[in-house]
């Protein structure tokens, strides 16, 4: 049987799978037990001393903040006012899941009601739940497995950055998910490991645990108990593009001699070893939530100090672009809470978040301020106005950063550009939330990720707008949304008029390849053949045609 | 039966970490320990994380804590301690 889904992190990827059960069935309203009650009982505290155990392990395996998480959780699951709960309606009946099930929903319902970051605990019983739930049906307990003999082939419905960030690189072999689009986190993540991935693919929680997998995180193709001669095959195919994308080396440019830096898209110091190994001339985006995601409490100078200092360090002589927290939507930070929104996306999230919280802002710029070299540049995501980027321009300003820009990730931003650009240094893309706004199409939903084709000429042209403000007025222009990172796309985006591109590190072989094989000219042209199509293939083929290399090196 | 009156100092409240170390000691006391918030509201069971977190005690709010039997008085200054450290 073979899917096929949306590939977005290019490689050839093969184990078994491993599926992680995102939901687990909500146990029967009223489902009883034969048998003793006191039976029924113990088999309900084994699960949960199981599971608590299990939580305890996970969290010494991790250390750090993960394990404070974990160990909290592990209390929770042995918490003697639910077991008190739970016993009683087994008293009363009720099957051993069942009972699980209602003793968690009752507390859960407490903390919901409380929202902010109680609420968020809420989603933790979810799943202390449906560990204890799907332990007592006897199905796979929801977590990944720890020191995999071989590499697994990640299948989900789709990951959270919670769900991965325990992933080690060497255990994973791709990524399947049923939903997700090009920009969702699995594709994100999955480039900065430099894993494959395949997303939007229907059909992938059927996979059924431990089955063979082979997926091509470029086509999208994904097999299930491939032919060995067929995985040596594809295997093949991919090494002889790693041979020709490997040839090309040093700082971006064209053929022509036209500079673009290369940069990578960081979340934490850790990422920083495989950009330098890839290449990365600095940092284009330095997206600071992600080293505070699951923090209660707002990092401390010091610690931000650590973090920002360790990226000007391994990359002496090249910038580097930390990007303010950017909380909400998919990533929120209990430390800069949002009321419950509607639209999560369209709510108080990135620069928005802090005007509420300004203090946090303070805190940050001031860290960065300390560290500050002439490298180090400070954007601020979610600017849709001309006064926030003044705003914002004004609060760096008065801490004493140079490089101060913003991203360009609404569309009333790039329609205003140059507006915004007046106040700031420089403005960056963020190609995957511009798509996302322009389109209205979530990125979180497979079934509009169609729309999230970042060839769709409408987001070219919003592009454009930005390079070209950014160019009239002497300006630079970078795009550091993964669009950055498809070899073809690049050229295009270069065409357009940016001056350097960011990406996950695993895409900068194949796009500096690209780039070094092609003229300015040949960029431009292709970039005006894309925009004058009218859908995202034509646009792609268009360009393609204006890019004849890109063939040959197998991108 | 001893008391503790403490306020809390941690930024988060009594929850995520204060919450949890409060709550791995108070497990390991023989005896029962309650918790309630100085003004009003039922006391709850201190050895339950759940309860601690539902009682929602915020930074600078005051917690009375309580406990009966020997070793107690022990206990509830090693608990006053957890609570009311910043």
């Amino acid at each position: 049987m073979n899917l096929r889904g949306v590939g977005v992190s290019p490689g050839i990827g093969h184990g078994p799978a491993y599926v992680l059960t995102a939901s687990v069935p909500e146990p029967p309203e009223g489902a009883t037990y034969t048998g003793e009650a006191e039976q029924e009982k113990e088999r309900a505290m084994a699960a949960l001393t199981r599971v608590a155990g299990e939580l305890e392990a996970r969290g010494n395996q991790a250390g750090g903040e993960a394990e404070e998480i974990l160990k909290a959780q592990a209390l929770m699951a042995e918490d003697p006012g639910l077991v008190v709960k739970v016993r009683s309606l087994i008293d009363r009946g009720l099957a051993a899941p069942r009972a699980v099930y209602e003793a968690f929903t009752k507390y859960r319902d407490v903390l919901a009601g409380s929202g902010g970051y109680l609420g968020e605990r809420a989603a933790d019983l979810n799943d202390i739940r449906d560990r204890v739930v799907a332990l007592l049906y006897g199905h796979a307990m929801p977590g990944l497995p720890a020191a995999p003999a071989e590499p697994y082939v990640l299948v989900a419905r789709d990951l959270a950055p919670a769900d991965t960030a325990l992933l080690s690189r060497g255990d994973v072999a791709a990524f399947v998910t049923e939903e997700g689009g090009p920009t969702s986190h699995t594709a994100i993540i999955a480039r900065a490991m430099g894993v494959p991935a395949v997303v939007a693919c229907p059909g992938a929680t059927t996979i059924r645990q431990g089955v063979r997998v082979m997926a091509d995180g470029a086509s999208g193709e994904v097999r299930l108990e491939p032919a060995e001669s067929d995985v040596a095959e594809a295997v093949g195919a991919a090494t002889v593009r790693q041979a020709a994308v490997s040839e090309a080396e040093g700082p971006g440019r064209t053929a022509d001699g036209h500079l673009v830096p290369l940069l990578a898209n960081i979340g934490s110091p850790a990422d920083l070893a495989a950009a330098r190994e890839a290449g990365a001339e600095g940092i284009g985006l330095y997206r600071t939530e992600f080293l505070f995601l699951d923090r209660a409490e707002a990092p401390s100078a010091e610690e931000q100090r650590r973090a920002y200092r360790a990226a000007l360090e391994a990359f002496p002589g090249g910038k580097v672009v930390v990007r303010t927290l950017d909380s909400g939507a998919d990533k929120p930070l209990a430390f800069l809470p949002s009321a419950a929104e509607p639209n999560p996306a369209l709510g108080e999230r990135g620069l928005r978040a802090f005007r509420k919280f300004p203090e946090v802002m303070e805190a940050q710029l001031g860290a960065l301020a300390e560290v500050a070299t002439d490298d180090l540049m400070v954007m601020a995501p979610m600017v849709a106005t001309a006064e926030e980027s003044r705003w914002f321009a004004q609060r760096c300003r008065a801490k004493g950063l140079r490089g101060v820009g913003v991203m360009i990730e609404i569309p009333s931003a790039a329609l205003r550009a140059k507006d915004l650009l007046a106040p700031v240094d420089f403005v960056s893309v963020g190609t995957n939330d511009l798509s996302q706004y322009a389109y209205a199409a979530d990125r979180q939903l497979g079934a509009v990720s169609a729309l999230q084709d970042p060839w769709q000429p409408a987001l070219l042209d919003l592009v454009a707008m930005a390079a070209h403000a950014a160019n009239g007025v002497g300006k630079p222009c970078g795009i550091c949304g993964e669009s950055a990172a498809d070899p073809a796309l690049a050229c295009v985006l270069v065409g357009l008029g940016a001056a350097t591109l960011s990406m996950g590190a695993g895409a900068l072989p194949a796009v500096r390849a690209g780039l070094a094989a092609h003229t300015l000219q040949q960029c431009t042209f292709a970039a005006e053949a894309a925009r004058e199509q009218t859908t995202a293939g034509a646009a792609r083929a268009a360009a393609r045609v204006h890019l004849p290399e890109l063939g040959r090196l197998g991108l | 039966m001893g008391e503790r009156k403490v306020t809390v100092a941690a930024e988060v409240g009594l929850h995520a970490r204060p919450a949890a170390t409060f709550v791995q000691r108070a497990k390991q006391a023989p005896m029962d320990i309650a918790v309630a918030k100085a003004h009003g509201g039922d006391p709850v069971n201190g050895k339950s994380i759940l309860a601690i977190m539902g009682l929602d005690v915020r930074q600078g709010e005051t917690v009375v804590i309580s406990a009966e039997g020997e070793g107690s008085e022990e206990v509830l200054d090693e608990l006053a301690e957890i609570a009311g450290k910043p």
